[in-house]
């Protein structure tokens, strides 16, 4: 450790948060500190940054800026939006329709609207992560009342195809959410050409502020309260407004949305020489996710005969912060979800790598990861049980 | 996170590889589980004399594995077999709670090796006072 560079390869983690972006906040903490509920001179101030955000965070999207409401994030949002239109809705049915490879965020919403006597069908995914319209459209009932399905997967990247899911439930007549939190910035977004009723972000993804976040709710979307409290953001979500929160959020979204298509070649060509380099120097290894429908930055790949947390241990010995889908670092016991979803064995998902690149990075990054990779896998199978000398080439054939 | 020690044996393990013609061979764990576990013993005259083992898992497995083929060199077969989990885990400077059953797996790798050499030579294979096993299974995965 030390002084060594540290070279940040987890952008779907989290992001740093752009100057440009602090700069904005920093007024919201020392001057204009009002309560915007107040009506006092510096409260009207608080009041006119969020609308401005407001404004900001609409553009992006697509949607009036009173179809934006601020919360603390993006599981803050996709709570909001499921719970509540499955409580004002549920006259009308108990079916929700959600992916086997949703975010925790939903997964865990749904299970927990199960116990409360709503039925939840979760769709499968092919083996690029990618949910098939026509089995969509197959499993709504006359009881279905919410369909949510994640825009980008935040382990392997796949795209979904948003549009087409989103028309099969306007066709129905059912709610469409999408939890687009990985997705912002990386995918242009907008919401009327996309059937899209509820939409969920998160700054911190998207070089914002941690806790700050947004749904996006169509005017006439039946939706109950999450949070009960005071009658901030049109009485639908009560607490005192993270004013400093929501201008970086504003700012950030503005930022990353100006330029999607020069933005994200300038990422993906960078990852592609780095999906290109790792799997051209390291035998047994496959690309999890889809080869092209997939977010600029998001590189997922597995590595046979070895395990992923070890191969972070090593990575962030040399200063290279990585993810990966092995149990062994989740606090679970199982490993990824999302590639077991994919049909990926269980052994193998063991074995993943997630690495995500963003405004962080520069090809000399690339180049040290080129450098440092394969010796760790190598270092790595050469103690493996898994790996013997003569059948280097054989393996499995994933 | 990790104790300095399991860092330690981490990224500098010690006796990683095979021993030709083990006199013992332990391989223990399940790659659906994400850890797999295989102990060489060198037994002469009742000593453990030399130990090495090879790993699939997550740094603390591979810690485990090393501290455990450290605390069984030089010892009788009785004394090796007594290398508890718990002992590992000591050695080790603790391992964090969803860890310790890298430890167990240590200890169950180490027994089954003792008893592949007991056998081999004709003898009865030693039985678990506390079979970890079926705790094993509970703690780590359904597989």
């Amino acid at each position: 450790m030390g002084a060594q560079r540290i070279i940040y390869m987890d952008h779907s983690a989290t992001t740093f948060v752009k100057p440009e972006v602090v700069t904005a906040m920093i007024p919201y903490f020392t001057e204009h500190f009002g309560n915007p509920s107040s009506i006092y001179s510096i409260a009207r101030e608080s009041k006119n940054a969020i609308d401005a955000a407001r404004v900001q965070t609409a553009k992006a999207l697509g949607a009036d800026p009173d179809e934006i409401y601020f919360t603390s994030g993006g599981s803050e949002s996709d709570n909001w939006a499921i719970k509540g239109v499955a409580y004002a809705n549920r006259k009308r049915g108990n079916h929700i329709i959600t992916s086997a490879i949703e975010h925790h965020a939903v997964l865990h919403t749904c299970q927990f609207l199960e116990k409360e006597g709503f039925e939840v069908t979760y769709l499968p995914v092919d083996q690029y992560g990618l949910v098939d319209p026509a089995v969509l459209e197959k499993a709504i009932t006359d009881k279905t009342i919410l369909i949510t399905i994640m825009y980008a997967n935040n382990e392997i990247g796949t795209i979904e195809p948003i549009a087409e899911l989103g028309a099969i439930a306007r066709k129905h007549k059912i709610y469409f959410h999408t939890d687009a939190v990985q997705a912002i910035g990386s995918v242009p977004i907008d919401v009327k050409a996309q059937n899209i009723d509820l939409l969920s972000l998160s700054a911190h993804k998207f070089y914002g502020p941690k806790g700050t976040g947004a749904l996006y709710i169509k005017k006439g979307v039946r939706i109950e309260n999450l949070i009960h409290g005071g009658g901030q953001e049109r009485r639908k979500r009560a607490g005192t407004e993270n004013i400093s929160g929501i201008v970086g959020l504003g700012k950030a979204i503005e930022m990353v949305t100006a330029d999607i298509p020069g933005h994200s070649a300038k990422i993906r060509a960078m990852r592609d020489r780095l999906v290109k380099g790792v799997l051209a120097a390291i035998p047994n290894a496959r690309l999890n996710g889809n080869p092209e429908k997939r977010l600029a930055g998001n590189f997922n790949v597995s590595f046979e005969f070895i395990e992923g947390e070890s191969m972070l241990l090593w990575l962030d010995d040399e200063g290279i912060c990585a993810s990966t889908g092995s149990a062994c670092t989740s606090g679970s016991l199982e490993p990824s979800h999302v590639l077991l979803a994919t049909g990926l064995p269980v052994e193998i998902s063991h074995g993943s790598l997630r690495l995500t690149l963003g405004d962080a990075n520069t090809d000399k990054d690339v180049d040290v990861v080129l450098e440092v990779l394969p010796k760790v896998v190598a270092k790595l199978r050469d103690m493996s049980p898994l790996y013997q000398k003569s059948g280097k080439e054989g393996g499995c054939n994933v | 996170m990790y104790s300095d020690k399991v860092m330690d044996h981490f990224k500098n393990p010690r006796n990683v590889g095979e021993i030709e013609n083990a006199d013992g061979i332990g391989e223990v764990g399940n790659p659906v589980c994400g850890d797999i576990m295989k102990i060489f013993l060198k037994i002469e005259n009742n000593i453990v004399t030399d130990a090495k083992f090879k790993t699939f898992g997550c740094g603390a497995a591979i810690a485990s594995s090393s501290m455990a083929t450290e605390l069984v060199r030089g010892k009788t077969l009785e004394e090796a077999w007594e290398v508890s989990n718990q002992a590992v885990a000591e050695a080790l400077e603790g391992l964090p709670p969803i860890k310790m059953h890298c430890s167990v797996l240590a200890e169950e790798g180490i027994h089954k090796a003792i008893n592949d050499y007991r056998v081999k030579k004709g003898l009865e294979p030693w039985v678990e006072k506390n079979p970890h096993s079926h705790e094993h299974d509970e703690m780590t995965c359904e597989h």
